[in-house]
């Protein structure tokens, strides 16, 4: 037996070697439960689209509710507020992208692309300053609304305006717009 | 070369034991003992898995019969569409969660208000709190059910030689139905008692039930044959009936158990694998030292 | 073995740069790649290897279990359901803890009688001995106070049963026992608050474990291994290096025994458990037949085979701390059972005994069951009282081969072949 295998070193090697690269790539292979073990898991995904009913929010009104444990912004436009953030030059904007998940990457942030069509007075945002994170002040009636009538992060100072889209301060993007859609007149599904 | 053996012997007999006194501790109970037998389930040993069918007529039946009395909060609408489980279409549960109303978020008054379930709610339970439930049922509690499969077992009684025999081959077949056992065993339990005893009042008589065989919860089968209404071929009798909400009850209190037996196959045949490579691996090795 | 000197060459310059700063690698080669090795150790000496994995494996599934779960009477058991049924894999994660508790212990019931059958508790082992049974008890301590986490009915009872052991002193010294009592819980009854620092403890102890593992191992790199002969080692003829040898074998018996953990884990994760403790705790109302978790039945079986509340806690306590005197209560000049004929029959007494503790603890104290414990637990004591000192003074041992590399080769001519 000895002698066997030290005529034949290839082979030993090779079954030494196989062993220890398959209890290796086992171990490795291990590791993965206890990493994905930090992934949200399946009772938080399942909150992941939430239904908003919109029937009480009145125009120039605005609500906050919870997405993923964010806070989303939808207001109710004035027509005077849809007005002026549609009279904006793209060339006006610190970030001319649209920010819209709905959209392809590259859309300009027309007022148009960061709403639904027919349904433009409702601007639905998620609430995250792009800056570092903070919530942006604007929702309630006594809020600073910042100087281009939309929003204002106390934090760091971001001017948002009434399409949600950064016009001043360090931000260096519009709000984003969260996947959502109108499943009838007054209710939308966020998600 | 026999020390070795008993070396061998020994750690063998150390491993028996432990496994013996593990498996008659988890049975042990006092009172008379019940038989009960064990049925064949299609989510046992080691290729198990729930058959969808089965699922969805123990939900029924559930629904019609055991939920005016038992809850089963820790099962989610959502849990009834997940693969692995009943895997009811997602647009059914949501119109079936509709019919279910759950407490809202409190309104702008601070009245909290009742809306329609969605998915991600839990089964809403029949009765708010033990106090509620005992003051409805005479003083009885029914309990949750979500786990009740894995909260109860069955006895062995075999005397003490037979244990490790009975206890090696449980474990090479990986047996774990003793809950799913005795709840069918209990469901079709309740029987005429015995000429001489007394069934108190409130109290029903089951044979399956440790001793006195008395229990407060009243056969929940006695409409008999036919009065669920079964939506596929499976003839609807009593027997049908425990036999799904059981393998039911056994979903809700293990839903990871397909997904548990399917990993468990291939770390099985992995291990294997590497334990022949690394034995031979060893031999090559110590062949240069003996 | 403790002047083995490692022979660890630095190669490339960053080596040689840490090795004249911190020879840690020069440690590690010396200790665990060319470390001498007994070469007729046999399969029972890998349940070292095995019980420093099992060790790791209980701190790594135990911390990921730390972040999901949630230490509080109202929450403890939902936080686990939450594990079972929505973390991703927590179902796994927790098997893995919850069986690897029993495999923990079944590996270390095997070193256990492993040491006490080849005599490797007798000088100069002595402290590593010692260490071990401070690892044992710290084993326990970690075991009770996690048991007590899922706060099911058997949790909840487990610990109320077990800490009330210390209201038996109140016989002592009336008072002091229910005072002692109290302070454990935090209140008058086993509460959120007893949960609460059973929790920081079971998290805290299995560092403590590492600790004294660490001195174990460290007490047998100094006087080295013991084997199946219990001779010690007189010339590099009677080892192998460690690496290869010694670590391939360990790998391979981790492989076999992780064979059986995997199948318990996946297929029979609650046959080591109590359905009960899938009913949530309830301090109201104690389920019908109490058993403590199967690696703690013999003790159980001790305590309730004594009529009286502090005899049977002392006899309890004190059938684990006689195992500190082994190394003076064995009277015997030969180490290894192997040559032990006499011994030899007492020695697998001793096991059946413990076993047959194990499987009366389970059963209902009543009857026959109280009866045949008395017998076991007497024979426990006689045992490591009576029959070590005694037997070793009279027994005559078979004669030892002269060498280690004799008994494992033949004849002394024999000699390993080295290429």
């Amino acid at each position: 037996m000895a002698s066997h295998s030290a005529e034949d070193p290839n082979r030993r090697d090779f079954i030494v070697i196989l062993a220890q690269a398959f209890a290796g790539v086992g171990a490795a292979v291990a590791l993965w439960p206890f990493i994905h073990q930090m992934n949200p898991d399946a009772s938080t995904q399942a909150l992941a689209s939430i239904e908003v009913d919109l029937s009480p929010v009145k125009e120039g009104q605005a609500i906050t509710v919870s997405w993923r444990g964010k806070p989303v912004f939808i207001r109710n436009r004035t027509a005077e507020e849809v007005k002026t953030a549609k009279a904006v030059k793209l060339t006006e904007l610190k970030d001319p992208i649209a920010r819209n998940e709905a959209l392809p990457d590259r859309s300009p942030a027309t007022d148009q692309n960061r709403t639904k069509k027919d349904k433009e007075n409702w601007l639905v945002l998620v609430g995250i300053c792009t800056h570092l994170g903070c919530i942006p002040k604007g929702q309630s009636m006594g809020d600073a609304k910042g100087d281009y009538g939309g929003w204002f992060c106390p934090c760091h100072g971001s001017h948002y305006d009434t399409a949600g889209r950064i016009r001043l301060g360090p931000a260096p993007q519009n709000l984003l717009v969260p996947p959502y859609e109108f499943v009838s007149n007054t209710m939308i599904k966020i998600g | 070369m026999t020390t070795p053996n008993r070396a061998k012997i020994g750690a063998a007999s150390l491993l028996l034991a432990s496994a013996l006194a593990a498996g008659s501790a988890a049975w042990a109970a006092g009172g008379e003992p019940v038989h009960i037998d064990r049925q064949k389930w299609s989510f046992s040993g080691y290729l198990g898995k729930f058959d969808e069918a089965q699922l969805q007529r123990g939900f029924k039946v559930y629904v019609e019969t055991c939920a005016r009395c038992h809850g089963l909060k820790r099962i989610a609408f959502r849990n009834l569409v997940q693969p692995g489980g009943p895997s009811f279409p997602e647009a059914a549960v949501k119109s079936l969660a509709g019919t279910y109303k759950v407490d809202a978020e409190p309104n702008d008054q601070g009245k909290i208000l009742k809306r329609p379930a969605i998915l991600v709610d839990y089964l809403p339970s029949p009765y708010k709190n033990e106090q509620e439930a005992r003051a409805a049922l005479n003083g009885a509690l029914p309990p949750d059910l979500s786990l009740i499969a894995k909260a109860r077992g069955i006895e062995s009684h075999a005397p003490f030689y037979l244990v490790p025999k009975n206890m090696l081959v449980d474990i090479a077949t990986g047996y774990q139905e003793g809950g799913p056992d005795y709840i069918y065993a209990y469901l079709t339990g309740f029987k005429e008692p015995p000429a001489g005893t007394k069934v108190p009042d409130g109290m029903n008589y089951n044979r399956a039930f440790a001793s006195p065989h008395m229990t407060a919860m009243p056969n929940p089968f006695a409409g008999g044959d036919g009065f669920v209404k079964y939506d596929d071929a499976t003839p609807a009798t009593v027997d049908n009936y425990a036999r799904d909400v059981t393998a039911f009850l056994a979903w809700t209190a293990d839903p990871r158990l397909e997904e548990r037996k399917r990993l468990g196959l291939l770390v099985t045949i992995y291990l294997l694998i590497t334990a022949v490579l690394l034995y031979l691996a060893k031999r090559r090795i110590w062949a240069k030292a003996h | 073995m403790a002047s083995h000197e490692s022979t660890y060459r630095p190669t490339s310059n960053i080596s040689k740069w840490l090795d004249a700063r911190l020879p840690v690698q020069r440690m590690m080669h010396g200790q665990f790649v060319d470390f001498p090795t007994p070469r007729n150790i046999n399969y029972l000496w890998t349940t070292g290897g095995l019980l420093t994995f099992f060790l790791a494996v209980q701190i790594v599934t135990g911390i990921v279990l730390a972040m999901h779960y949630m230490p509080s009477a109202a929450d403890a058991f939902n936080s686990v359901e939450h594990i079972r049924r929505n973390v991703n894999y927590g179902w796994l994660i927790r098997n893995i803890h919850a069986v690897g508790a029993s495999f923990f212990f079944l590996a270390v019931y095997i070193h256990i009688a492993r040491g006490l059958y080849y005599g490797s508790y007798k000088a100069p082992r002595e402290v590593l001995w010692i260490l071990g049974v401070v690892i044992f008890l710290l084993m326990m301590a970690t075991a009770f106070m996690g048991y007590s986490l899922p706060w099911g009915q058997m949790s909840f009872w487990a610990v109320t049963v077990i800490t009330n052991l210390f209201s038996s002193i109140d016989s002592i010294i009336p008072g002091l026992g229910t005072r002692i009592v109290q302070w454990l819980w935090g209140g008058y009854a086993v509460s959120g608050t007893t949960l609460n620092r059973f929790y920081a403890l079971h998290y805290l102890l299995p560092f403590v474990i590492v600790g004294v593992v660490g001195l174990h191992i460290w007490a047998l790199h100094v006087v080295g291994q013991n084997n199946p002969t219990g001779l010690d080692i007189k010339s590099p003829s009677d080892t192998v290096p460690m690496a290869p040898y010694a670590v391939m074998k360990d790998v391979f018996a981790l492989s076999v025994f992780v064979l059986l953990f995997a199948w318990f884990v996946f297929y029979l994760p609650d046959y080591l458990g109590h359905p009960d403790n899938y009913i949530e705790a309830n301090p109201l109302s104690t389920p019908p037949h109490i058993v403590p978790e199967w690696y703690f039945l013999p003790y159980y079986a001790i305590l309730r085979a004594i009529p009286d509340k502090l005899m049977g806690v002392i006899a309890m306590f004190s059938s684990i701390l006689l195992l500190i005197f082994v190394p003076w209560l064995d009277t015997s000049r030969v180490r290894s059972t192997k040559y032990r004929p006499v011994y030899k029959w007492f020695f697998w007494l001793f096991v059946f005994t413990v076993v047959a503790l194990g499987y009366l603890g389970s059963k209902p104290a009543e009857g026959v069951y109280v009866q045949w414990a008395r017998v076991f637990t007497a024979y426990y004591f006689i045992h490591l009282l009576v029959v070590l000192p005694i037997v070793g003074v009279m027994e005559t041992a078979k004669p030892l081969p002269r060498s280690i590399a004799e008994s494992v080769l033949g004849s002394p001519a024999a000699a390993p072949k080295h290429r």
